[in-house]
């Protein structure tokens, strides 16, 4: 009895005071939205149902973004570092052990697990030494920074680990697809219509255990150390476990990324970790609204079709117009366009920014 | 004879990174201790300084007055972007730090598409002399002395000249200094401008020696992000010392295993020293005087 009333009490969080969307009009919207998320392959074709599975590997670094700096206050700008860290891991891993009997998805865990365990032993550091908000954004940036520089002079021959060679600059490939065991022949993952379903059902997963988090005691005493650290410290919180926590699962989702993003195209490069890529993240999450784990997600999708859409049609102003997307946000709309527009027409998003603001 | 050429390396190279850290940092720890932003447009002021210098020399200015132009032009930009944009956000810390990363994005492509892939620079001038078996570079001892004359002048404006003073009086109580009628949005922007002035300097200083592509500026911001980390707010307390501190250890690091030990070394120092000293040598020096 006790345990179904936790179930069902673990369930409630899905909706409450972190989370914007509530009731029976959400719910119903979100069902609807999933519903047309799952038929959209019936409309399109291949290519674009692959690019919409790029799309949607993006997602899980700028969730764990949202939850980090969004919700936690923790400015990370160096969450490609973990991207990054996963996804040659994931190469390594499966270069080396194979595709057959599921190794792959123990790689994707293993190499995500790497990300998590990289980002706890930075995190200690940086959270148990109490450094301030700028710092821990210019050290995260160095990280990754450095990260790239190092992975770009891995060229040489003897920068293999077992038979994965890392190929510095030009970047490392070869790597097997996700594979699922079957009977009678291996599901192979590529780029179609079932790595989207199984990238959506990790999306919808990741999206729902995050709202029950933020809405958790957890994510409101991150809130609370977001809105001011000392008073959250003189109610009895331990403020850098907290901050340490969100930290490594924010990272580890970014590591989810990484794992993802190299399983479907089959390659990783140190750019992936560069000043640029750095910056991308930031921008997905800034434009959005950090604050709310729905509006990143929607504002992620935006930003990264309206980026492709440039990057198509006008390349080299992609990076511009995303520069300057960043600094028209910060200026007007720095809670995120979603709630800026929002307020116009509800009176609970003009409280909820006037709280911001405050 | 061997003892002492392999003594001389390590002094130079200790110098060298002393001066490459101090004149990557100092427009950094400028904006930083005064205003408390990180200014992620760093790297792009440095290649603003190395562009305009690096042209004016190859057009027939002498170096000297060629990388002194490069400082100007820097600072005026700066001082322009901090009234057009940074100057909104000053009750913002944290957005004026993820804008400034906006305006970096801007700069970068924006170069690239306007100036192209690359530009050609001037060589470094003054040839070489030998110790030993090694030749060194003449003009890295130019730099040496550039980073030491560079600290001597800021320390010059910051505690003999009216700025300086109306500065740090701003820095320390900014609406008491408002009342006492200091001009402080001015000094704010004069602040920002002296930042980004000592990073065009140091893109003047260093384009000599570099290749310049627009995303050269990167090269810097690592350095002088752990620089000013380990510093702290203060720039003679914190930044200097630092400098003198990382160099020991990238220079040790360098010449035991190559350029890119030095730089995962110095970030790995730096990581550990914030466990132990969250607010950097100024917090630590401070509190052994206090």
């Amino acid at each position: 009895m006790s345990s179904r009333n936790s179930i069902i009490s673990t369930f409630r969080l899905l909706e409450g005071p972190q989370t914007l969307g509530k009731g029976p009009g959400f719910w119903s919207a979100f069902a609807v939205v999933l519903i047309l998320a799952c038929i959209y392959p019936m409309f399109a074709d291949g290519y674009d149902v692959g690019n919409n599975v790029y799309f949607f590997n993006w997602t899980f670094m700028a969730l764990g973004l949202s939850l980090i700096w969004g919700y936690g206050g923790a400015l990370s700008f160096g969450q490609t570092a973990f991207f990054g860290v996963a996804g040659y891991a994931y190469g390594v891993l499966t270069i080396n052990l194979g595709d057959a009997y599921g190794l792959t998805f123990f790689s994707l865990l293993a190499a995500v697990g790497i990300s998590a365990l990289f980002a706890a032993v930075l995190g200690y550091f940086l959270f148990f030494g109490r450094i301030s908000g700028v710092f821990l954004g210019i050290v995260t940036l160095s990280v990754t920074l450095v990260l790239e520089r190092f992975m770009s002079q891995t060229a040489g021959p003897e920068w293999a680990i077992g038979s994965a060679r890392l190929n510095g600059f030009n970047g490392m490939g070869g790597m097997p697809s996700l594979t699922i065991p079957w009977p009678g022949g291996d599901i192979v993952l590529y780029p179609d219509v079932t790595l989207y379903y199984m990238t959506l059902a990790l999306l919808v997963i990741a999206y729902l255990a995050l709202r029950m988090l933020v809405n958790s005691r957890m994510g409101n005493v991150l809130v609370a150390i977001r809105e001011n650290p000392q008073r959250a410290e003189m109610l009895g919180y331990d403020i850098r476990r907290y901050q340490l926590g969100a930290f490594v699962i924010g990272s580890g989702l970014a590591g989810l990324s990484g794992v993802l993003y190299t399983a479907w195209g089959n390659y990783i490069t140190p750019s992936s970790m560069g000043m640029s890529a750095a910056a991308l993240p930031v921008v997905w999450v800034a434009v959005g609204g950090r604050s709310d784990l729905t509006t990143t997600l929607f504002g992620t999708l935006l930003v990264l079709a309206g980026f492709q859409y440039l990057t198509i049609y006008g390349s080299q102003y992609a990076l511009v117009m995303m520069g300057f997307l960043l600094v028209v946000t910060i200026l007007l709309a720095p809670s995120g366009i979603f709630i800026t527009v929002g307020s116009l027409f509800s009176k609970g998003l003009r409280r909820r920014l006037a709280r911001e603001r405050a | 004879m061997d003892f002492l050429s392999g003594l001389f390396s390590f002094i130079y190279q200790t110098g060298d990174a002393f001066a490459f850290l101090v004149l990557s940092a100092c427009g950094l720890a400028v904006i930083f201790g005064m205003m408390g932003i990180i200014n992620l447009a760093h790297g792009e002021f440095i290649l603003c300084g190395a562009y305009v210098s690096a042209s004016a020399a190859r057009m027939g200015l002498p170096l000297p007055f060629a990388i002194l132009l490069g400082a100007v032009v820097a600072g005026l930009v700066g001082m322009l972007l901090e009234r057009a944009i940074i100057r909104h956000l000053y009750n913002r810390p944290l957005d004026s730090i993820v804008v400034t990363w906006g305006i970096s994005m801007i700069a970068t492509q924006g170069t690239l598409i306007i100036l192209g892939s690359t530009m050609p620079g001037t060589g470094t001038p003054f040839g070489s002399f030998a110790v030993g078996a090694y030749s060194y570079s003449i003009y890295r001892l130019v730099l040496m002395a550039a980073a030491v004359a560079t600290l001597a002048v800021l320390w010059l404006i910051f505690t003999r000249t009216r700025f300086g003073i109306l500065a740090r009086a701003t820095i320390q109580v900014p609406h008491i200094a408002e009342a006492l009628g200091v001009n402080t949005p001015m000094i704010y922007s004069l602040t920002f401008g002296l930042g980004a002035a000592l990073a065009g300097l140091a893109g003047g200083l260093y384009a000599p020696t570099m290749t310049l592509v627009p995303t050269m500026g990167a090269a810097f911001v690592v350095e002088a992000f752990v620089t000013v980390v380990v510093g702290g707010a203060d720039i003679f307390l914190g930044t200097a010392p630092a400098a003198a501190i990382l160099a020991v250890v990238k220079a040790g690091l360098t010449s035991w295993q190559g350029q890119l030990a030095g730089q995962i070394g110095l970030l790995v120092a730096v990581i550990i020293v914030i466990r132990i000293l969250p607010r950097g040598l100024t917090g630590f020096i401070l509190r052994e005087r206090a």
